[in-house]
Order: C-alpha cells, then sequence, then structure tokens
C-alpha cells in the first residue's frame, strides 16, 4: 500500500519553502499569531511527484476497465468534451463578470435548456441544481409553491419503494411526510393500491422510470390520469432518463416536474462525490417558480434575469456547475436527435443482451426484459452472498455492479452496461461472473469469501470502520 | 433461527414483549441475520407519540438502512441509550440488550394483529 505524505516525511527533507520574512501592512495582534509549526510534511520533490503518480495508478476508471454500476450510468465520456472544456474563454470565465461579456457561455446555457426541453417534453428548464438529489429538492419545492399560490394544503409525497433513494430524503427536506407505496414483484404500481393512498392531502408523487429494476411502468398514462384527478403532481426521477431518450418523452407521459442528470445520460465524468448537475424541469404552469438567475433572450442579447417575483429563490450560487453544464451540451450538439436516440436503443440492447445470457441461471425478480438496467438475485453455493461475489468480481479488474440495491430485491446485484460497451466486453463479464457463482461458489467457497486479494488492500472490515472510524492521522 | 415462544410479532420482523399497558419493542433474530452487522442506531426520542405502522426508528448497517415500524399506537417510554453507544448488541442479544424501545400503547385492539411464535416462524 502507498504510504501517506505524513509516513513519507522526514526533516531533512523539503519540497517547499514559506517566506517567513515576508513584509506587509497587516499587523496581527500577538495573541492570534501562531506559535507552532504549520505541521506540513517534508518530502523531497521527487518523492512528492512518485507519490501522487503511484496513487493516481491505483484509481479505477472508466478509462482503465468496464463499470457496470448499476443506476448510475458510467458511460464513455468522449475527450472532446475535454478538450473543449479546456478553453480559456470558457474555464477562465467569472460568474461576476458582466452578462455582456459572456454572451457564448449565457447562449450555451440557453441553448441546453431549449434541448433538454426537446428531449423530456418539458416547458422549461433551470440548469442551476448541482446534482440529481438537488433537483429533487428543487423540484420539490416548486410543488410546495405551486400549491401555497393556489392556497391548497397537501403535505404528503408518496415515493414507491421501487424508487431511488434519494426520493424520500428529497421530500423530507423539502418538509413533506413521505408516504412509501409498496411496489409490485417488477417494480411497478399497482394502481388500485395507489388510489388508496392518494387522498387530497397528496402533492405529488414521484417516480423513476424506468424504475430501479429496469421496468417501464406500463400503467403511467392511467397513474398520470388518477393522480391529476386528485390534484396531486407527478415528479419524474431523470435518473435513468439513458433508458428513454428519441423513445418517450416524461412531459408526454404526464409528469409535471423532473431533473435531469446531465453528468449520467448526457456524459460528464462522475463519481467520486460530482461534480454533477441536475437541472429541474417544469410544464410551463410551474415555470414562474423556477430557480433564478433565468436565462433570457432579449433583443439578440442574453441577459441573466433575477426579477422572478414568484421564484423559489437560488438553489445554488451564481448559474450551476457550468463545466458540466457545457460537457452535457457538446455531447447533445455532436450526437444530434437520431444519435441520442441511438443511444437509448443501445444502452437497452445492451441490458437485455445480458440479462438474456444470465436469466436462466440466476434468478431474475422482475422477469426476462428490461430497459437499460437488470437487477439479479445470485443464490449460490455454500452461503456465498452477493457481497462475496462483488469482491471476488475485484480479483478480475472489474468495478463491483451495485449492491443490495433495490432494497426490494433479495440480494441483489444491479448491472447497467451502458450503450458505450461493446459485445465482447460484456462476454467476457458475464463469463467471469457465471464462473464466480456456479465454479468458485461451488468448489472453492473460501476463495470467494477471503476476496478479493489482487487488490491494494484486501477486503476490508467495512464493521468496524463504521463503528470506529479513525478519522486523521495519529 | 431463535424465534422465544413467550414474544408476539410482525410481518415487518419486529417482536413485541408485553408487560400490563407497556410493550418493549426490537427486531428479531432473523432480521439482525438479515441486515448483517448494524453499525448505526437511530432510535425516537422519549415522550414522543407514535403511530401503528410508522417508521418510528432506523437501524443502519453495512448494507442499507432500514425503517423499523412500532407495531403498536402509543407513547414512548423508555429508549435502548446502550445500543446507540455499541449498536452491535442487536446482533448479539436481539431479544435481550439489543431491544430498541418501549411504547405505552393505547389501542388494546391493536394487540389481534400481532403474530404468534408459530405463525412468524410460517412467515420466515
Amino acid at each position: 500500500m502507498e504510504k501517506l505524505l505524513n509516513e513519507l516525511s522526514s526533516e531533512c527533507k523539503a519540497a517547499y519553502e514559506i517566506n517567513c520574512d515576508m513584509e506587509t501592512d497587516v499587523s496581527i495582534p500577538d495573541h492570534l499569531k501562531r506559535k507552532s509549526d504549520l505541521g506540513l510534511p517534508n518530502a523531497a520533490e521527487n518523492d512528492l511527484l512518485r507519490h501522487f503518480t503511484n496513487l493516481s495508478r491505483k484509481n479505477y476508471a472508466l478509462s482503465t476497465a468496464f463499470y457496470p454500476l448499476g443506476s448510475c450510468t458510467m458511460k464513455y465520456n468522449p475527450l472532446i468534451n475535454e478538450r473543449i472544456a479546456k478553453f480559456e474563454s470558457f474555464n477562465m470565465a467569472h460568474p461576476y463578470q458582466p452578462a455582456e461579456t459572456m454572451q457564448g457561455i449565457l447562449e450555451i446555457m440557453h441553448g441546453l435548456e431549449r434541448d433538454l426541453c426537446e428531449v423530456s417534453g418539458m416547458d422549461a428548464f433551470s440548469l442551476q441544481p448541482a446534482a440529481g438529489a438537488h433537483g429533487e429538492f428543487a423540484g420539490l419545492l416548486i410543488i410546495a409553491a405551486h400549491f401555497k399560490a393556489i392556497k391548497e394544503k397537501r403535505h404528503k409525497i408518496i415515493v414507491p419503494d421501487s424508487a431511488h433513494g434519494t426520493n424520500p430524503a428529497s421530500a423530507a427536506f423539502a418538509g413533506y411526510e413521505t408516504i412509501p407505496l409498496k411496489s409490485e414483484p417488477d417494480g411497478s404500481i399497482d394502481i388500485e393500491k395507489l388510489k388508496e393512498v392518494l387522498t387530497k392531502d397528496v402533492a405529488a408523487i414521484m417516480l423513476t422510470v424506468p424504475n430501479t429494476l429496469g421496468v417501464f411502468e406500463k400503467e403511467i398514462v392511467e397513474i398520470s390520469k388518477v393522480c391529476h384527478e386528485n390534484g396531486t403532481l407527478l415528479y419524474y426521477d431523470g435518473a435513468n432518463l439513458n433508458a428513454l431518450m428519441g423513445f418517450a418523452r416524461p412531459g408526454d407521459l404526464g409528469f409535471d416536474v423532473m431533473h435531469i442528470n446531465l453528468h449520467k445520460t448526457f456524459s460528464s465524468p462522475h463519481g467520486g462525490g460530482g461534480p454533477g448537475s441536475g437541472p429541474v424541469g417544469v410544464k410551463s404552469f410551474l415555470e414562474q417558480f423556477l430557480p433564478v438567475p433565468r436565462v433570457e433572450k432579449k433583443d439578440e442579447k442574453y441577459v441573466l434575469n433575477y426579477k422572478k417575483s414568484k421564484t423559489i429563490g437560488s438553489v445554488k450560487a451564481f448559474m450551476g456547475n457550468f463545466p458540466v453544464i457545457l460537457r452535457a451540451y457538446i455531447y447533445i450538439k455532436a450526437l444530434g436527435g437520431d444519435g441520442l436516440k441511438n443511444v437509448s436503443a443501445q444502452a437497452v440492447l445492451n441490458a437485455n443482451y445480458m440479462l438474456a445470457k444470465f436469466k436462466d441461471k440466476i434468478a431474475v425478480p422482475a422477469g426476462g426484459r428490461c430497459m437499460h438496467e437488470f437487477v439479479l438475485s445470485p443464490k449460490a453455493a455454500n452461503g456465498i452472498r452477493t457481497l462475496d461475489i462483488a469482491k471476488r468480481l475485484l480479483d478480475y479488474g472489474y468495478y463491483a455492479p451495485t449492491v443490495y440495491f433495490p432494497l426490494i430485491v433479495e440480494e441483489a446485484m444491479m448491472i447497467e452496461p451502458t450503450e458505450t460497451e461493446s459485445k465482447e466486453t460484456l462476454d467476457k463479464f458475464i463469463e467471469i461472473l457465471n464462473k464466480i457463482i456456479f465454479e468458485e461458489a461451488v468448489n472453492e467457497p473460501q476463495k470467494v469469501k477471503d476476496a478479493p486479494v489482487n487488490t491494494p488492500v484486501a477486503r476490508l472490515n467495512e464493521v468496524e470502520a463504521a463503528r470506529k472510524p479513525t478519522l486523521k492521522w495519529k | 433461527m431463535n424465534i422465544p415462544q413467550d414474544l408476539k410479532y410482525t410481518k415487518t420482523h419486529e417482536w413485541v414483549k408485553i408487560e400490563g399497558n407497556k410493550a418493549t419493542i426490537g427486531i428479531t433474530d432473523f432480521a439482525q441475520h438479515e441486515i448483517t452487522d448494524v453499525v448505526h442506531v437511530e432510535l425516537p426520542e422519549n415522550g414522543k407519540n407514535v403511530k401503528k405502522a410508522q417508521p418510528t426508528a432506523v437501524i443502519e448497517s453495512v448494507k442499507s438502512a432500514f425503517d423499523i415500524y412500532s407495531p403498536l399506537t402509543g407513547k414512548i417510554t423508555a429508549v435502548n441509550e446502550e445500543a446507540l453507544g455499541d449498536p452491535g448488541l442487536i446482533n448479539q442479544d436481539p431479544y435481550g440488550k439489543g431491544f430498541l424501545f418501549t411504547v405505552e400503547f393505547s389501542d388494546n385492539n391493536e394487540l389481534s394483529d400481532l403474530l404468534s411464535a408459530e405463525d412468524y416462524k410460517q412467515l420466515i
């Protein structure tokens, strides 16, 4: 394992020098002056360089291997995106510079909002939210503002147990009571069960389509009708939009509010905490509540409009995570409408190809067809659990799929290949997963239980790490 | 799997020990095994009013977080402070030191919805 910088540190080496004799006009009172040493680690410059290079070589990334992490859409991030994002005209722009000096940036933002409307069937978007759950939160604040404006008291949000885990959290954060709705074995909604909880105080229902089991909600039009007749709005969690582009639009299905994860469907690097981008989109009757500033076009010039009396306000400083917004725009322009449609077609084809190879051998709770992802429920021999299988996959150089989510599937293993993987890559993964479950678990169970052994560190004690975390060096 | 005869159970894998108008609640041996090692517990505040079948506590393992539903309507009269500091108790002693909270229940009719040890055994 690579040593920490502190462990490499030695008093006789230094890769930095601090000029303590610098003269300043600021007089610092004695009692506020630092008495002790800064405590920075000392390392020779070459050791420092090697330390960081060695660490970077331990990175697992899309650019090193297959990343079948269900629900996360780990697709290839086109390198042209990175090249353009490095242009100085973009990355040297400052959010405080006057709007007339960043017309190009505003044109991109305005253009992307229009493109997202086209893809989703919504009427207006704000690019401000920083990620998916943040987009949900903004969307729920918009729903709350709507009911306040029409003077209706509704304090509940229905969330099926096949929705994304962030949905109930966002609803709670926005001040709502979450009403869980038990889904059918394939994660879909039973209209009769929905009607039982659909009371007059329900503000909205949050749906993920396709749901977390990778199944399209067949009754969506009926669900939409029943909800709207009750005055309840429909929220679309756009995390799985990669399955639908060019085939179905949430706006056409009856959804009133939604977010899109630009970092998933529209290809910007993500994982490890961001940055993401979760634009929130609405139908026209809710546009007045969108976050400010809005990017508007007036007399052939783009302006930032902060003066919207009904707005929920700003949900993030400035205009959102522009570098992600920019990559999404490039992606859309590079692929065009037909290209985006092909993305979804290929994503669904790849997932179904894999599912077809597994479905006769491994339990598939949602059936033998799926959209862009699917969930397996592996029951391996000798008490081998999904966690063990996932750890063993690391030994073969794979990033493990999402495990134990969704919660409604026992020993869940959720696989999303995305459209950018070749048949050969998929075949190899299928072969290895079968080998672990049907050969190693049967003949060499201890090997699977002890995995991983080929990684920089062996299996970590996750329980001990959670119960007694060591959060600092020394 | 340990399913004590003298306790009542729910479909959502809580056990209930009735003493007078008070009920002590925890999760079953089966549930702690399925959840795997518990690493964090959130318990309701003492004195809080709770409703039957509403999420009342949260148990988190390395696998996931799970809502725990109160099997009865009433008022919380005790919570397991020790389990907050040592959540492993829920795995080691689910029916004893790993209990979660005690409810002073207000509706005796709700007791008839609870399962017997035999019924619970059938369920799992």
